[in-house]
């Protein structure tokens, strides 16, 4: 126990004494206004739940979900089937537990595409000013200008369809929002004395934009990353609905809502339950973002 | 200093005597400053416009002639005799170099020839024509539920701030930016039309009434009005008031979260606290005050939910079965017909842009202060 307040008063300190210390402190006082935020508090639980679920999901005593049993087609919810089988007989309880996982895979990759290429151009534009700046950001109103979804259709019917084309069709949209961010914040300190003192001391251009530029920008772009997560698992799931997702026996939420359209009268559940858990899930990515959107800068409130 | 900016130089009459006390430069300043303001704008508004154009036409190249592996054989399937696939090939125009298919592809995109599709075997420009105008039907509905709900939403808020109304209204609106439409859609139906059956199915009309009504404009709503047929209008209006309903919820939630925003931001300033001392209550404050300072961004925000509601109408239609450019898209999808799908993306890009500029000059227009024309 000792131990327990000693480290959290070593976070919580006025007067860190490295720069490590200084950073986790900001992260644990940013968690714990986090936590006294109940929306935040949903949220962080719901996403947590479904990625702890998503990832332990081999470990879990679960039926096979690719394991068909045409006997025991369109079950409704027992005690054998919990949740109920669909059309080929499929443990549907197993089949939305393994279908968590693309979506997330997509959502987490999307994200690692899009958030630094979007900081990175951002912040050299902001930098750097000139000509940069402006054939940086006519790229980026360029790929602002094209609807996402739509896009991400086009791209998935040329190319074949999988995790990586979804990943490529949706970042592809996705970077203009964080450039245009960090452009301005870092416009903003251009001139600023820590980044003149920078270039004095003789900072080459790349370590400038690296270690002083952008991290000025991570905030806003955590903030920005939760609430773009659910935009991308409604992207994820429409491909997916339209056929457009992985190809089939991998169970995908959005696939799953496409195959038990055409029975929704007779076996609701086939069709109701992914549904509910893509909302489920890009409720709490919303929530979360909100929150986090008044921890990080009670101003824009 | 540009021809433009010359053009634009005030001519001094020779014969107009000049005034012995020559006016103070700064009064000729503001109108002088003000068309050359607007020459600029206007001038980079139309790169814009030219590069992002530019920029669509070059991606739906990219993924329809450079991007798949062989376009031919998508088009001749990979049983066809080597004298068909090198006459295709030639038709196509792929001996040529990419930059010269490129232009050629340009050419044809700006004269309206957007070829003709696999599947129908008409012109795409025509076939595009035809389902269009239900989406348009669709999402204008949509965003008139919308709006009306949502502005009224947004001025509660802002009046409850911090209080259980704004808490539920925001849980609310989050509850609609984060709905699958293409599933709300699918319980929508087993719920309205399945169990209860208070509205239409899938689909504009139902089949008794197909063909009893001429095509005028095309919009089903109006149609039916035009010949008179009342029945057939509230047929189509029992068909249309589930998928507009549900898609105005989705814009709804975003109408609903950024007036109350804007509206706060308003009522931050110094002209609200006049408008309290003067003894003015908090709802003429809102809506006759604050509402049409905000008046300019909400309409912005407006135009860009109406832009959205145009992606969220492809998943929409193709669960009721509506006859529109998401119906379009997904059929040339499942028909292998790429140049009908990328034309069709071509154009709600072009419809994105055009809706975004509108955004602009209408908040402009509205709030002097942006400094625009």
């Amino acid at each position: 126990m000792n131990h327990l307040t000693a480290s959290v008063r070593w976070l919580a300190s006025d007067t860190p004494a490295t720069r490590t210390q200084a950073r986790l402190g900001a992260v644990y006082r940013l968690l714990r206004r986090l936590l006294g935020h109940p929306i935040g508090v949903a949220g962080l639980v719901v996403v947590g739940f479904i990625a702890l679920v998503a990832l332990g999901a081999p470990l879990l005593p679960l039926a096979d979900p690719a394991a068909q049993s045409l006997g025991e087609r369109l079950l409704p919810p027992s005690a054998a089937h919990w949740l109920g089988t669909d059309t080929l007989g499929r443990d549907m309880l197993s089949r939305l537990v393994f279908g968590a996982r693309p979506t997330l895979a997509i959502v987490l990759l999307v994200l690692l595409a899009s958030v630094p290429a979007g900081l990175l151009i951002g912040a050299a534009a902001g930098l750097w000013g000139g000509w940069v700046d402006a054939v940086l950001m006519r790229l980026a109103d360029v790929f602002m200008a094209f609807p996402r979804l739509i896009l991400a259709i086009a791209v998935a019917a040329t190319l074949a369809t999988g995790l990586w084309t979804a990943v490529i069709a949706i970042a592809l949209t996705g970077w203009p929002p964080y450039a245009r961010v960090a452009r301005a914040e870092v416009a903003a300190v251009r001139q600023a004395e820590f980044i003149q003192a920078a270039r004095a001391l003789g900072v080459s251009r790349l370590r400038l934009l690296l270690r002083h530029a952008l991290p000025l920008c991570l905030p806003s772009a955590v903030v920005r990353a939760a609430l773009d997560a659910p935009g991308i698992v409604l992207i994820t799931s429409g491909l997916g609905f339209l056929g457009l997702g992985l190809p089939p026996p991998a169970p995908e939420w959005g696939a799953m809502v496409a195959e038990g359209r055409a029975i929704v009268f007779e076996a609701w559940w086939v069709s109701t339950l992914p549904g509910l858990l893509i909302l489920a899930l890009s409720l709490g990515f919303n929530f979360l973002g909100d929150a986090l959107r008044d921890v990080v800068d009670p101003g824009v409130k | 200093m540009s021809a433009g900016e010359m053009a634009m130089q005030p001519q001094q009459p020779a014969d107009i005597p000049v005034p012995v006390e020559p006016p103070p430069a700064v009064a000729a300043m503001p109108a002088r400053a003000a068309w050359r303001r607007r020459a600029r704008w206007l001038a980079s508004t139309l790169l814009t416009v030219f590069i992002t154009l530019a920029g669509l036409l070059l991606v739906t190249f990219l993924l329809g002639r450079v991007l798949p592996a062989d376009p031919v054989l998508r088009v001749v399937g990979d049983r066809a005799p080597q004298e068909l696939y090198d006459r295709v090939y030639r038709e196509m125009g792929l001996h040529r170099p990419v930059a010269q298919q490129f232009a050629l592809f340009v050419g044809d995109m700006v004269r309206g020839n957007f070829g003709k599709s696999l599947v129908t075997g008409n012109p795409i420009a025509e076939d595009i024509l035809r389902y269009f105008p239900a989406t348009f039907e669709l999402a204008t509905l949509a965003i008139v539920i919308g709006v009306l709900a949502g502005i009224p939403l947004g001025v509660l808020c802002a009046q409850h701030a911090g209080r259980l109304p704004d808490h539920l209204a925001r849980v609310a609106s989050l509850a609609g930016h984060s709905v699958p439409i293409f599933w709300l859609g699918i319980v929508g139906l087993l719920v309205f039309y399945a169990n209860l059956g208070w509205v239409g199915g899938p689909g504009r009309l139902d089949v008794a009434y197909r063909y009893s009504v001429p095509e005028v404009t095309r919009l089903m709503l109006v149609d039916t009005l035009l010949a008179g047929e009342w029945e057939a209008f509230g047929n189509a209006l029992s068909h249309i008031v589930l998928p507009a309903t549900l898609l105005g919820l989705v814009a709804l939630g975003y109408v609903t979260r950024m007036t109350r925003s804007f509206l706060l931001w308003q009522l931050r300033q110094d002209y609200t606290t006049v408008l309290r001392l003067k003894g003015l209550s908090e709802s003429a404050i809102l809506w006759r005050h604050a509402l049409r300072n905000a008046a300019g961004p909400i309409l912005a925000v407006i135009a860009l939910t109406y832009a959205y509601l145009l992606e969220g109408a492809v998943l929409t239609e193709t669960v009721f079965a509506w006859p529109g450019l998401g119906m379009y898209i997904t059929d040339s999808l499942f028909a292998a017909d790429i140049p009908a799908v990328l034309t069709a993306t071509l154009l709600v890009g072009l419809i994105f842009m055009l809706v975004n500029i509108a955004s602009e000059l209408i908040q402009s227009a509205l709030d002097p202060r942006t400094h625009r024309p």
